[in-house]
């Protein structure tokens, strides 16, 4: 298990490295920020000035080891438009992009199963295929214009939303949490469901699955047998059963989630990670976009590494086969 | 590269059953997937959409790029509303006028381009680069899968976000973008089954006849390996039109004088706050009928190309 634990790890770093290495050789090819920073006025002498002051006058290795120094030291560079650091602004808007997230798992969660339940119980009946049609068409349909089509109903004609923003935040631990206002709720509500969707379309395609093939197990004909009622079976014993696989999913997709969640967050105009890095991508506000991917990539290593481990500890073939190879 | 049809699944597969029934497996399979009434009506919504999509410049009420034709009068008006010059804008007008109908017909041209183009150009090199490695086995079969189950850990739209803000927009961005993200696919759709393909006495026959090796993977092994990978395709070019929908929306996809009907979207979420709903909302209904049509079609091939199923 050590071994496997140290090879893993290796990978793992090997992979940041090599992403962090193509993030910033292609941020760092394109375009010249200092004709969008400087005055369209400045002279050459001031255009050098400020390229000199971002360290963009060196050569591109000196600057790349430059970039891997600094980033070894937790500094991900400064943002050229706010003039602070990168990973600073990154974790400041973190929190909203967590929220986001968790509560779009959360409903995710809260429409998948029972509705995949209900699909799972009677795969046959107009229900379970209504079900079954509306989970394609949420895995199909373009996220963004869901969620345009949501803001025009809920915010512009009935108006009992607002259209998008983050609302009113209470600071809990040094943290900005807009979840426990009603304001903030109300912000939230459009957003993590439509972040929600594709999830949700995921885990009732997994629940009706797990369902069908439970409702076959013996422990299931084993308790009707001593007489428990349909509801005690269905919600403890088969919901129980389900909840393994789509607990390992929802697990794998949360990093799925925060990258997603760019698009969700344009939509909303809500003030996440994801609407920074598009405004800096707008700006060529490159630090920040190096910042944001290579949080993003530890993200997602860390997320397959944890994974991986807890695979490894359940199942010994996997460790077995990777030592054998 | 081998873009065989259908019923072109090689000597093994195909001679048996033409032997049994007498008539072309083509046919078969085609009167099987016009069996479901959705089917027929995924297949034919599709043929629509192709046919307004090609004939756009003839058909459209008016050439929406060209600014001649438009009259900024006309701005933003609502759907059923008359044109000064007297003709009906069905859909309404844009910011500047531009019949939306038109430009939703010019768009669909661009989405499909780019939906098709980037499928065909993935799924040949995916596709390629699978059954290759299955066929070579050992180091050069893993490293390649390596390579794809780390690609495919990180979400496309990330990748082909990062690609594009480098690159800045185009078409032909677009389409790159959207291959380097999608090959991978294919090369895990192709490689499952070569595997068990490969395994097959027609494999060892080739191979017995000392075959070049070229021949045997693209000749022999591909073609066998062809109906799912018929199917991922035809639902990806589905998930390709609306990565680009969501690409061109957020500002990194296809360049402002050449809109896709993702970009029209995204110009006419500015308007959606205040009321004016057309913009965004008939662009958007035309993209959900391409990526339903799609995949009622690419449902259907999934039954009818399933050997399970089918004998």
């Amino acid at each position: 298990m050590l071994v496997y634990f140290i090879r893993r790890l290796g990978q793992a770093a090997l992979v940041v490295a090599v992403m962090g290495a193509i993030v910033f050789v292609s941020i760092y090819m394109v375009g010249n920020p200092v004709d969008v920073l400087a005055n369209p006025n400045a002279d050459a002498k001031e255009m050098a000035e400020i390229a000199g002051r971002l360290g963009l006058d060196k050569p591109l290795h000196e600057q790349f080891a430059l970039f891997v120094w600094n980033a070894l030291h937790g500094d991900l560079g400064r943002s050229f438009v706010f003039n602070e650091p990168a990973l600073k602004l990154i974790i400041q808007r973190m929190p909203a992009t967590l929220e986001l997230a968790f509560a779009a798992l959360i409903v995710s969660v809260l429409i998948g199963i029972p509705l995949g339940m209900l699909a799972g119980l009677w795969p046959h009946s107009v229900w379970g295929r209504g079900i079954m049609t509306g989970s394609i068409l949420g895995f199909s349909l373009p996220n963004f214009w869901i969620g345009l089509m949501l803001i025009l109903l809920f915010a512009v004609q009935l108006r009992w939303l607002p259209s998008g923003g983050r609302g009113e935040t209470v600071t809990v631990l040094g943290v900005p949490v807009s979840f426990l206002t009603v304001d903030g709720l109300r912000h939230l509500v459009l957003p993590a469901f439509t972040l929600a969707l594709y999830k949700a379309a995921l885990v009732i395609r997994l629940a009706r699955a797990g369902t069908r093939e439970a409702m076959l197990q013996d422990y299931v004909r084993f308790a009707r047998a001593k007489g428990l009622s349909p509801s005690r079976i269905i919600l403890v014993h088969v919901l129980k059963n389900i909840m393994i696989p789509i607990t390992t999913v929802l697990g794998l997709e949360f990093g799925g989630m925060i990258a997603f969640a760019v698009v969700t967050e344009t939509v909303f105009a809500y003030p996440g990670m994801g609407k920074l890095l598009i405004d800096s991508i707008g700006r060529l506000d490159r630090p920040i976009i190096v910042a944001y991917l290579m949080m993003v990539v530890v993200v997602f290593v860390v997320i397959n590494f944890v994974v991986d481990l807890i695979y490894a500890a359940l199942d010994p073939r996997v460790r077995l086969s990777e030592q054998g190879s | 590269m081998t873009q065989a049809l259908p019923h072109d699944l090689g000597p093994a597969a195909a001679e048996p059953i033409r032997a049994e029934r007498g008539e072309s497996l083509l046919r078969r399979r085609l009167s099987a997937y016009f069996d479901t009434p959705l089917a027929f009506v995924g297949a034919g919504l599709l043929v629509l959409l192709l046919v307004v999509a090609i004939a756009a410049p003839w058909i459209a009420p008016q050439n929406p790029y060209d600014l001649a034709q438009l009259d900024i009068m006309d701005g933003r008006l609502a759907p059923g509303e008359k044109a000064a010059a007297g003709f009906t804008y069905y859909l309404g007008t844009d910011e500047q006028g531009r019949d939306m109908l038109s430009a939703i017909l010019y768009g669909l041209r661009i989405s499909l381009f780019v939906g098709v183009v980037s499928t065909l150009f993935a799924c040949t090199i995916g596709a390629s680069i699978g059954v290759a490695a299955a066929y070579a086995g050992g180091k050069v079969e893993s490293f390649v899968m390596r390579v794809v189950d780390l690609q495919l850990s990180f979400p496309a739209i990330l990748i082909a976000l990062v690609l594009l803000a480098v690159w800045g927009r185009g078409i032909d961005k677009v389409i790159i973008a959207l291959v380097i993200v999608q090959w991978a696919y294919y090369a895990r759709t192709v490689r499952g089954s070569a595997l068990v393909e490969r395994g097959r006495e027609y494999i060892e026959a080739a191979r017995c006849l000392a075959l070049p090796r070229s021949r045997i993977v693209f000749r022999h092994l591909l073609p066998n390996c062809l109906p799912p990978l018929i199917v991922v395709a035809t639902v990806q070019v589905a998930h390709a039109i609306a990565l680009e929908a969501t690409l061109s929306f957020l500002g990194v996809g296809v360049p402002v004088t050449e809109p896709s009907l993702g970009l029209l979207i995204k110009n006419g979420y500015d308007y959606l706050l205040s009321g004016k709903y057309w913009i965004s909302t008939y662009p958007g209904v035309a993209l959900v009928i391409a990526i339903v049509a799609i995949n009622l079609v690419g449902d259907r091939l999934r039954d009818v190309l399933n050997p399970r199923l089918s004998r």
